[in-house]
Formats: structure tokens, sequence, C-alpha cells
């Protein structure tokens, strides 16, 4: 019958077209250029989006519109928002897995280890959105009338230059700072493995993530890296993934518009973070006012 | 102007200069000793009130640079060793003989910048002081400042400093490195070199270490030679925005960190409902505290039109009683130009102020004929295109704009690539919080400007730089964290 026939044929999968994340949107890249993704042992894996300049400077307009809103919401809304993200891919674990044991040659049991842990990562920073800036501000005991007191505040637009082997967990260790603190960012995922990149960026967009707080693109990561570092609407950039020779030349192209440049560093993405990575991203701004002078001697209120 | 001259004259008060004795010849000052320039080379610094030369000093070159770096490195081993509360005793032994010697050194300063001495006396020693007390208690204490428990100096600190306020910068930079266990190689500005001369003297009077502090006054090649030098860990610089880059990309790729105070265009917005005279008091220390030569001063005041006209009639009233002259007179409020060059940049901008159609007044006021010079100055009918409404004039130089609703206010005072200092005039509680939230500004005033506290943060946003100098957030910069 052929009905029986169907059956055992083994069924042909649907394979997944991976987009650019711009301004909450799935553009291909403009260029209309594509390059191939293979796992650890060279089999292809799909086509990814080889990112232009173009692209690039989209994302940046993208990230800028999106400043103000997400500066301007409640540490306690983004707090749950970074959560949302968590629970959203708690529900897609089996896809990530996947894709980070293809993207980086893992076991099953350690690709899960990998993508648990990158959950949690998300949970952590959900709960430090509403707790920085007590920890880093605070009233200055100032020698006069005056009561002062300083507070943190995003920088702006962040570039991130995501680290190249940690696909999946290095990424989300060096975006999820970048936002819980009210910046917004363009990411450049990882060249050789940017797959678990561009699926996050589906996961972003079913989180209550405003469209352009995150915008992610794949491709060569110094052909992107170099006009983002020269953007003067670029407040920042996190030199994570970029090798030595990169690094200098992106840190330079920052002195241009005194970009905020944290260097790439040793780090081990599998511990508790501490809070360099949002403090690097973070202002200091202080406000001054006269206090009055009542209950001074002789007065009473 | 008739109206508002006074009816008696003040009677000179001159401060005595007899109280410091400065030396017609000094040398750098390198591990703990004073030597001459490698070169022999030497420069003189002169008093901009008068044009007298004031002292031959030795000129710091790049075999200098890295004498000291040497002297500095060698030190560190042993400073950074020492237990914080020994460091303590060393910095407050520092603060108490700045306390001791403040009117020497107020002089002093007053005499190598040409700021009145009314200043140097209340505002630069007090503060310079009080930093030094500040960080001092911070050395044994770094396990609670919030950076991990016992957390690392860098190593040797290579520090800039600009003119405007020689001791003060001196000052925010050597505490806290001191405190944090750092040791430091500080080139004073080529037209102030005198104060900081005077401090390795305090350091030898206070039993500091030899090579913890060392001191190389020159000129911006020295500067540049100190930031590129391979065995500098850190790099901290106050000046200008244009060498502020040229620095970031010096540094660049290498673990050097770096943190720069750089330029201002300040803006001070008086609201309708603001207490006018107050506010005309907070307008003229915004922008003629040290003939504006400061880099959060409010350079730009935005007011809202309804009253624009009675505000200008106030301000011009008190900008008539304001004296210029001798700033060693304790009557005087505005003193000389810092130089010859710095009073040419300021003319010219201010030129080009008027013949860019903005509308340029100044009080009655006689220039002494020799010296550094410049009026108290106010430009009305100014917008945003104008130069003077863009470029940092860094001198008495006053920009009035208007605005009619809050978010013009914001957004005019947002409107430029510095975001070092604002100022917001307004009785509403609400509005103060609601403007100073959305302006990008390292340091807001409200009701208040130029004040200053060793407790407090103070730095930039955008182009006026990164870093905070002061309170705990001021230890980051000189801690590996």
């Amino acid at each position: 019958m052929s009905e029986k026939t169907e059956k055992t044929e083994p069924r042909l999968s649907v394979f997944k077209t991976y987009k650019l994340y711009v301004g909450g949107k799935f553009p291909r890249s403009e260029s209309g250029r594509v390059y191939e993704v293979t796992d650890s042992k060279n089999n292809w894996l799909a086509n990814a989006p080889l990112s232009s300049r173009k692209d690039a400077r989209d994302a940046v307009v993208a990230a800028r519109k999106a400043f103000g809103g997400w500066a301007g919401a409640t540490a306690y809304n983004r707090g749950q928002i970074l959560y949302r993200v968590a629970e959203m891919l708690e529900g897609r674990k089996e896809q990530f897995v996947r894709e980070v044991a293809e993207a980086e040659g893992l076991t099953k049991a350690k690709a899960t280890a990998v993508v648990d842990a990158t959950i949690d990562r998300w949970v952590w920073y959900a709960g430090w959105t509403d707790k920085i800036a007590q920890v880093v501000g605070g009233g200055n005991p100032v020698a006069g009338p005056f009561f002062n007191l300083s507070s943190p505040e995003p920088t702006g637009v962040v570039t991130v230059v995501a680290p190249q082997e940690s696909s999946f967990l290095g990424l989300v260790s060096v975006l999820a700072p970048v936002i819980a603190t009210g910046n917004t960012a363009v990411v450049i995922a990882s060249e050789k493995a940017p797959l678990p990149a561009l699926s996050l960026g589906e996961v972003l967009a079913t989180s209550d993530v405003p469209g352009g707080v995150v915008n992610i693109l794949s491709g060569r990561t110094a052909e992107i890296a170099a006009p983002l570092a020269a953007h003067q609407d670029v407040n920042a950039i996190d030199l994570a993934g970029a090798d030595e020779v990169l690094a200098k030349e992106l840190e330079i192209a920052a002195a241009d518009n005194l970009k905020r440049v944290l260097r790439p560093q040793a780090v081990d993405y599998s511990a508790t973070p501490g809070i360099d990575r949002m403090t690097a991203f973070l202002e200091t701004k202080t406000v001054w006012h006269p206090t009055g002078s009542l209950g001074a001697s002789g007065s009473s209120y | 102007m008739d109206n508002t001259s006074s009816l008696f004259e003040y009677a000179p008060a001159p401060e005595s200069r007899s109280v410091v004795d400065i030396a017609p010849s000094y040398g750098l000052f390198i591990d703990g000793e004073f030597t001459e320039a490698a070169d022999g080379k030497v420069f003189k610094t002169v008093s901009p009130s008068t044009e007298e030369v004031l002292s031959e000093i030795a000129q710091a070159g790049e075999a200098d640079v890295d004498r000291a770096v040497k002297a500095a490195r060698k030190a560190f081993e042993k400073w950074s060793a020492l237990p914080g509360s020994e460091r303590a005793k060393y910095l407050f032994r520092i603060a108490r003989i700045i306390q001791e010697r403040s009117r020497e050194l107020a002089v002093l300063e007053t005499l190598d910048n040409g700021k009145p001495i009314k200043e140097t006396r209340d505002a630069d020693l007090p503060l310079v002081a009080a930093h030094f007390f500040y960080y001092a208690g911070w050395a044994d204490k770094l396990d609670h400042a919030g950076y991990g428990a016992a957390p690392r100096p860098l190593g040797v600190a290579g520090q800039v400093i600009p003119w405007n306020f020689p001791l003060l910068m001196l000052a925010w930079k050597i505490a806290p490195a001191l405190a944090t266990g750092n040791t430091v190689v500080l080139k004073p500005a080529e037209t102030t070199p005198l104060s900081a001369l005077f401090f390795a003297d305090i350091c030898r009077q206070a039993g500091l270490p030899k090579g913890v502090v060392n001191i190389l006054p020159g000129y911006g090649d020295a500067g540049a030679a100190l930031v590129a030098h391979p065995d500098v860990n850190k790099v901290a610089f106050t000046g200008s925005t244009a060498v502020g880059k040229e620095i970031a990309r010096t540094v660049a790729g290498t673990r050097k960190k770096l943190t720069l105070e750089l330029g201002g265009k300040g803006a001070n917005i008086v609201f309708d409902d603001a207490p006018i005279d107050q506010a005309v008091e907070g307008i003229v220390t915004g922008i003629f505290f040290n003939q504006g030569q400061v880099c959060c001063a409010g350079s730009r005041l935005l007011v809202q039109e309804s009253i624009q006209d009675e505000l200008l009639d106030s301000l011009k009233r008190r900008l008539s009683t304001l004296r210029l002259g001798d700033p060693l007179d304790k009557n005087t409020d505005i003193g000389a130009i810092n130089s010859a060059e710095q009073l040419a940049r300021i003319t010219a901008l201010a030129d080009k102020g008027e013949a860019e159609g903005a509308e340029r007044w100044s009080p009655a006021c006689e220039l002494p004929s020799s010296g550094y010079w410049f009026a108290p100055t106010l430009f009305t009918g100014v917008t945003q295109a104008h130069t003077i409404a863009r470029d940092e004039i860094f001198g008495p130089v006053l920009s009035v704009l208007s605005f009619r609703t809050p978010d013009e206010a914001v957004a005019k005072a947002n409107n430029t690539q510095y975001g070092l200092s604002a100022g917001i005039w307004t009785e509403k509680g609400s509005r103060i919080l609601a403007v100073a939230n959305k302006l990008r500004a390292g340091v807001v005033w409200s009701n208040t400007f130029n004040k200053f506290d060793p407790t407090s943060p103070f730095g930039g946003y955008k182009e006026s730089g990164f870093g905070r100098e002061g309170g705990r957030h001021g230890l980051e910069a000189y801690l590996d964290v």
C-alpha cells in the first residue's frame, strides 16, 4: 500500500533559514550574502547571514531608537523581562542543546549542562537589575549644607563582540549584563558558531524584550566590528571575542568618540560572574541640592 | 553702569607675598631628590598677572620620564606591601602639613596660576587637604570598598594634570593612588609647576619613602612619553578632549588602565520659578569661578523665555560689581588668565561669537596694562549652531540661550558631545528630579553650582571622558578590579 510505503520512507526534514535579529525583526543581510556554518567535524549545518557594514549601521539605529524606552523602564520591569527570557529558553531547551552540541562539538550531556548554566545566567542577571543601583550608588556625606546622591545610569548603545569559543553561555554572559543595566546592544555572534546566537534572537523576540534592545549580527567579526568601533553613535564596546590584533585596532577606533572599552580578558564563563561586566557600561551621575537649616540650633520645626 | 558703581571704593587689601619663598630655580623630583633634567633643559614659569618670571624649572624629557618610572617601580614593591594602616598615616601626615602650610601654598598658587587669593585660600587649599584626609581613611579599609576582598594596586601610575587647579588636581590624582598602594609619576602643566614642586617638599617633610611620588615638570612631550612608557600600569589624565583621545589611542592594546577627565560645555538651566537672586549667584559662580577656566563651568546659560529679560538685567547688574585685578588682593573676584596662549584662544573664540552674530556685552572694566586679562563677557542671541554654544572656550565667557518647555531645555542641554556638568534652577522639586534624570551629565547641581567634595564622585559622560574621581568610586581607577 502506498500509505505504508510513505511511513517507512524517512521524512524529509525542514531546514531552518537563519536570519539576523535587528530592531525586533528578522531580516536577511541587506547584502544578500550568506556563509556556510559547519559543525566541529566540518559537516554543513546551515547558511548564516554574512552581515555587511550597512547591517551594522541599521542595528545601531535600532539600538539607539530603543535606548530611551529601555533605559527609562523601571529596573523591576527589566528584571521581569530578563526572567521571562529564562522562561522562554527553558521551554526550548532541546533545540539549544542540539545547537550548542553541534556548534561546540559537545556531548549531549555536556551541552545540556551548558544550556542549563546559560538559562541560570539570565535568572542571575534578572535579579541584579533592581539591586545594582544600591550596590554601586548612594548618598555621599559632603562637608557642607548639601545633599547629594550618586546613581548609576546606562552608557547607551553597546557593541558586544561575543566570545568566539563559547557560542551560547559566553554570548549570554556578555550580553545579559549589558541590557540588565538599561543599555541596548548590538551583538556580533561567534563567527564560527553563530547559530545559537541567531536562535536566541527568536527567544528574545517572544520574551517581551522590546525590539531594538538586542540586535544580533552574524558574519565576519572583523568586518562587522570595524564600523561599529568607529561609529559615532555607539557609546561602548565589549571586546570579549576579539583577538589581540583586532582588539587593539578596535580600541584605537573607539578612542575617536571616547567609547567605553572593555578589553578582552580570560574569563571562566562557568563561574558565577562578578559585577564588573555591568559596571563597565554604567556612568555615575551625582546630583547635588542645598539642604535647608531646619532644626539648626535655636529653631524648631 | 552709573547706578551700580559703588559709592565707596574698596581700599586695596593685598595678601603678603612674604609667606612664600620661591627659589630662583627648581629641579625635577625623582626618587626623593631634586635633580636636573638629563639634557639640562630648563623653562621659565611666570606670574600671569604681571608676567614676572617667578622661577626657572628643569624641563623633563624622555630620559627623565624613564628614570622616574624606574624609581616608582622600585618603590612600588615596598609601598604596596606596607599595611594599609601605615600608608594611611603617611597620607594623614601629608594632609596635616598641607593644612599647616596652606597660606603659603595659596599665595604660591595665586602667583603661579593667576587665580584670586580668595579662591586658592577658601576653595583650592581646603579641598586639597580634605582629599588627602578622605583617601587616607580608605587606605586601611579597602576590603570594605566594594571591590572584593584585598583588592590589589595596579603598580606605577602616570598622571598628567592641567594648569587650572594645579594643586587640587594633584591631590585628586595622588591621594587615591597612594591610598591604594600605587606609586606615582606626575607631570604638572608647564605654566603651573610650582605648587607640585612644593608638594614634593611636603612629601620629604612627611618622610614618604623615596620614589613613591615623583614630580616631572615639563611640556606635552614629557606627558606623551609618560603615557606611552611601557612600565606604566595606570594612566590618569585631566585636560582637553583632543589630548584625551590621543592618549586613548596610545594606550589601546596595552594592559594600562585609563581614566580621563576631559572638557565640558555645561548647561545651566534656569526655570521661570527659580529664585532669581540665588540663580544669578549660581550663574556667576558657574562661569566666572577661576576665570571660567573650569572643565565643568556652566558656560551655556539656558533661560526660560518668560524670565529672560528680568534675569539678564539682574545678571548684568551683578557682573558690574565684580572686581577684576591683582589676584593677591583679597577683594578680587576675577584674576588673570593663565597664559598668553590661553588668552589668545579665548579672544579668538569670543571674536568668532561676535562675527557669527551673537551680541557681546561686558561690564565697564579696566584691564591692567601688564599680564593676561579678559573681561567677564556675556553673549546673548546665541543659537545652538554658534561656535560659542558648541566649543569649549575655557574662559570667562557665557553664552545665553532661551527655551520654552522643560523638554526643550533638556534637548538643548544634551545637544553637545560633552557630558560633564549641568545646573538646574527651580523651586519645584519634582522638576529638579525629572530634569536631572534626563540630563546626560556626570554632575548635576540643583539650585547651586560648582560644588566639590572629596566624598563625591566627579566625572563625565560622553566625550567628557570616563572614570570617576572622588568618593568610593575614585578608588576603582587605582585598583586591579
